[in-house]
């Protein structure tokens, strides 16, 4: 979130698309209640369903799914083709004067340099035109054809209120009821915030539905303000912990990013990520990454990092390509992969296509599964009937099942979604001989370490040099392991500016901006550095006053970066450094600093009338509608049909190159294995319900006995269609499987209008398996097609084709 | 309907109609005031967040014993922390059956192996479950590791083992866990952020 829970209460109007909060977050969803009581916010819900969210909203806009890109480009044209934007905001605040390479271009679904037989572009001109000065050219006047803003309302232009009814089926009335409530935003004196999960995520093109929802609140000022921001509810109570801690394959601890197999040199691969300023007097904060990047060597590696040795430059692995898990499953399955580790996952349950996850699984050497229950994933080879017909004897991996502890057995932070790190206690001994995590790794480790040191082997160094100063080797402390990537001077640390020390050497730094690149300093996650410093542990604070009223609670816990509460705030306040709207002001000049409510996210003795942009990280300066070379399908939004499509056109082109997603990667055999229309005429989709979590509450017998029963939901007019009763049995089949269920008949899902044909919906509710206390059921997953979002790899579970039948028989 | 204050709090456990009983005016007033204090006078409070979604709400869990050296402590109740400042005392209808995960049967207790072509675990010791996870993990680093790619640049990489992290475990437990995984050389690592 750029925002936070509390702070949804602050807005104006809330928009909640591609998630149900009330359903999965339910408190949270608390203050969305709160805005409407406090604010009189309107709540307006865009949804293939009307959910558990929809049923309190002011606006409920139905929408096939899978075309959020289709409705929100229509906003965007909307707002531009009204005027309904904030001005001052845009012009100063993001990339519109921008002027653009002119072999840029946008023809018939698909952008400039387009590679077939790649699946991908040459995207050399997705850029900015320089000037001599070597800084990006722009046309303040916005008159210039080339500038963003031009470029960006032509792109629009096509996304016609008509267009957006024939693409996301959405009743043209109730689309411009939501334009319009959103463009009251466009005042600096209100706010809209926007909430969304994995409705948005879980697509071929999900990054860019997420851009396309930044760029509206971009138009309408709405980044950087109490009660706005693009807000992601994450699922899990750690997921943002893990992604901060840079828990993924191309990534290292605080957003930096592993070398590529060409970048063999160690400076060449700090200056690409150290970009220098593109406009005069930017602050382009990632200028210090070596500082960073080299204090954690110094963490990881110690005494083995040095200068000469390029702070051990070789120790880390060079990326050849992206090892997401859609991949590393595709090489398991054509069996290149000998061993998996799965920490607290449950991977046979959680990606798509199930019978070729099993598959996969049994073709592995070992398996390790580390978890507090017993998983689907650690039984995969074990035969439960249909829902995991398998015979044990043929399958030759041999699966170690350690069981850890779970949160009420152990010390430490996690990150929620508004990124505050909160300490949690112990309160138990965990049940029989279950171990914590890191102890469980540093069992693994350990031995590991042992094995190379007696025997030697392949390039030993990284894991004998690891640092590993914990007081018992064997069971790493939270305490201990937070100070570490918190970070602390290794030498005496000296103030350049009078030559003082203000920090001696062993002592804990109050912040990342401490950090240095001469090997003087470690750290092991530098936008954590501050939760644990000299003054003792930050994350424990449980001050809860909010002397603003505002609901930022300062004292409480402890937030990334530097305990900051709303991130990119100076665009709260205008160019010349007062707040946009006084009476929730984050954060102001007051002649000689920047000062405020929030901790400012800006340098904090620039006077605006040097004319630093709000948004640092970027070395423009500013936000940027214009993407560059940074995503994989195109510098704007672009509607693209789900990979299985109940239209089986994009009526945005008629280019058959461009019907889905152009750039998305698709392995050889999981393109043969998409449905089609004709033989899976249905539009379906998965979600969970407010009583489960994934597949974790499967054991939990209260919420087995809360929903009990597998279901599937579909509208009244499919039900009728198919002599389908509610109670009846089903089988619902996509070209990859099927499942049964029992039928769930409801008013909640209408049939749309799509492109002049009838287009249903499935519900699919994910929770059941083969393992737990609950009823047995059936991985929704043997349904979903292997295919992810061209930039993540986040699994299309949101939109795909089955068939639906009844049965006979009764449950 | 009259009722004595312990018999009150008979009623009152039996099960989730507690409250319930109360708001249909069965309860003594006196009874009211202390019902809290009743249950979990005893009890040692310890605060933790909840471990399901990311709002992260604050919790109050109760556990017997006096947590002295020789007592093994157990949970016996768990709700909502009135003091944070999110969920302000509430909790969802995952959150208000945390119990229920913390005994569920089907936490593990014990290493176990699956042997290949076997039907059924079997229990080992940490000690040999380190012991073999360690020597699998060399035996296919060593085979499989790559030094140099075909342009002979050092790479230093591990492919064919691969690791998913628990994105429901502390900041901690990821920290270490990806620094070890890393120190190896492995890419294919991932947590539930990817889907």
């Amino acid at each position: 979130m750029t925002n936070h829970w509390v702070d949804i209460g602050n807005a104006d109007v809330v928009l909640v698309m591609g998630g149900n909060a009330a359903e999965a977050h339910p408190v949270g969803f608390k203050w969305v209640i709160e805005a409407k009581q406090r604010n009189k916010a309107k709540l307006i819900v865009v949804d293939p369903r009307f959910t558990r969210s929809a049923s309190v909203a002011d606006i409920y806009a139905p929408i096939r799914t899978g075309t959020d890109i289709a409705f929100l480009g229509g906003v965007i044209n909307y707002l531009l083709d009204k005027d309904k934007i904030q001005h001052e905001y845009v012009k100063a605040y993001t990339d519109f004067s921008f002027l653009v390479d002119d072999g840029y271009d946008f023809e018939n679904g698909l952008f400039s340099g387009y590679d077939a037989e790649k699946r991908g572009y040459d995207k050399k001109t997705w850029n900015y035109v320089k000037g001599e000065d070597g800084y990006v050219k722009t046309d303040p006047t916005l008159q210039n054809p080339r500038c963003v803003y031009r470029l960006m309302k032509r792109h629009y232009s096509r996304y016609t209120p008509e267009m957006v009814e024939k693409i996301c089926g959405t009743p043209r009335e109730a689309f411009l009821k939501v334009c319009e409530t959103m463009a009251s935003t466009a005042t600096p004196d209100r706010a809209m915030t926007i909430l969304y999960a994995l409705g948005w995520t879980q697509h071929s093109q999900g990054s860019q539905i997420i851009r396309a929802g930044a760029m509206v609140q971009l138009l309408l000022g709405n980044i950087g303000i109490a009660g706005g921001g693009v807000n992601a509810l994450r699922g899990h109570s750690n997921i943002q912990g893990l992604t901060d801690l840079g828990l993924m394959s191309n990534l290292l601890p605080g957003y930096m990013t592993l070398p590529g197999d060409k970048e063999t040199d160690y400076a060449a691969y700090i200056a690409r990520r150290a970009p220098r300023p593109m406009r005069p007097n930017q602050l382009s904060y990632w200028q210090n990454y070596e500082k960073f990047h080299v204090s954690l060597m110094k963490a990881w590696f110690g005494d083995a990092a040095t200068k000469a040795n390029d702070w051990a430059f070789d120790y880390l692995p060079k990326l050849d390509t992206l090892h997401d898990v859609l991949r590393v499953f595709e090489d398991m399955y054509q069996g290149k992969m000998t061993g998996y580790f799965c920490q607290g996952f449950n991977p046979l349950a959680s990606f798509p296509n199930k019978a070729k996850l099993g598959a996969a699984l049994a073709k592995l050497k070992y398996l390790v599964v580390i978890d507090p229950l017993s998983t689907e994933t650690s039984e995969f080879w074990k035969n439960f009937g249909e829902f995991n017909d398998v015979d044990p004897a043929k399958i030759q991996t041999t699966v170690f099942r350690l069981p850890s502890t779970c949160f009420a057995e152990e010390d430490g932070s996690l990150v929620n979604s508004g990124r505050w790190l909160q300490w949690h206690w112990k309160g138990a001994e965990p049940p029989g001989e279950a171990r914590g995590d890191a102890a469980i790794m540093a069992g693994i480790f350990l031995r590991l370490r042992d094995k190379y040191r007696k025997e030697g082997g392949a390039f030993p160094d990284p894991i004998l040099n690891l640092t590993w100063p914990y007081r018992d080797p064997h069971d790493p402390a939270p305490d201990e392991v937070a100070r570490e990537y918190n970070g602390k001077a290794l030498a005496d640390l000296a103030d350049p500016k009078d030559g003082k020390i203000f920090r001696k050497a062993g002592e804990q730094l109050d912040s990342f901006a401490q950090l240095r690149a001469d090997g003087s300093t470690s750290c092991g996650c530098w936008i954590f550095s501050g939760a644990w410093t000299q003054a003792g542990n930050q994350m424990a604070r449980r001050d809860n006053s909010d002397p603003w009223g505002h609901g930022q609670t300062l004292n409480w816990a402890w937030a990334w970066p530097v305990n900051r509460r709303i991130l990119y705030n100076r665009a709260s306040a205008d160019p010349a450094g007062r707040p946009f709207n006084p009476e929730k002001k984050q954060i102001w000049w007051n002649g000689s600093a920047w000062t405020g409510t929030d901790v400012p996210d800006f340098a904090a003795g620039s006077d605006p009338a040097d004319g630093m942009g709000p948004f640092i990280m970027n070395p423009e300066g500013v936000a940027r509608f214009f993407a560059r070379e940074m995503m994989a399908e195109g510098p704007f939004p672009e509607h693209y049909e789900p990979f299985e499509t109940p239209i089986g056109v994009n009526p945005m082109n008629t280019n058959p190159r461009a019907l889905n997603n152009p750039a998305a990667r698709v392995f050889r055999g999981d393109m043969e294995v998409f449905g089609t229309a004709r033989d899976f005429p249905y539009a379906a989709t998965t979600y969970r319900l407010t009583e489960h979590f994934h597949y974790w509450t499967k054991h939990v017998r209260i919420n087995a006995i809360l929903q009990p029963e597998q279901f599937v939901e579909i509208g009244e007019d499919l039900a009728s269609e198919k002599g389908i009763a509610t109670g009846d049995r089903v089988k619902v089949r996509s070209n990859r499987g099927y499942i049964k269920a029992v039928a769930v008949v409801t008013k909640r899902i209408k049939a749309l209008t799509v492109n002049g044909q009838k287009v249903h919906h499935v519900g699919i509710p994910i929770h059941w398996g083969f393992t737990g206390v609950a009823r047995q059921g059936f991985l929704s997953n043997t349904l979903t097609p292997f295919v992810g979002d061209a930039n993540t790899q986040t699994p299309e579970f949101k939109s795909f084709l089955v068939n639906i039948e009844k049965l006979q028989e009764r449950s | 309907m009259k009722v004595t204050r312990r018999q009150f709090f008979r009623i009152s456990t039996a099960g989730l109609g507690g409250s319930s009983i109360a708001l249909m005016g069965f309860s003594p007033a006196e009874a009211l005031a202390e019902a809290r204090t009743f249950k979990l006078e005893r009890a040692t409070e310890t605060r933790n967040t909840c471990p399901y979604c990311s709002v992260a709400c604050g919790l109050l869990m109760y556990s017997s014993g006096d947590t002295s050296k020789n007592v093994r402590a157990g949970i016996m109740h768990i709700e909502g922390d009135p003091d944070h400042p999110v969920n302000r005392g509430s909790l969802c209808p995952k959150g208000a059956g945390l119990l229920d995960f913390v005994h569920s049967p089907n936490r593990l207790q014990y290493p176990e192996v699956r042997e290949p072509g076997a039907n059924a675990w079997k229990r080992i010791s940490w000690e040999e479950a380190f012991e073999r996870v360690a020597a699998l993990m060399k035996e296919d680093r060593d085979a499989n590791f790559i030094a140099r790619n075909a342009e002979g640049a050092t790479v230093n990489r591990w492919l064919s083992t691969g690791f998913l992290a628990a994105s429901a475990a502390s900041n901690e437990s990821g920290y270490i866990t990806h620094k070890v995984v890393r120190s190896t050389g492995m890419i294919a690592f991932d947590n539930q952020a990817r889907v």
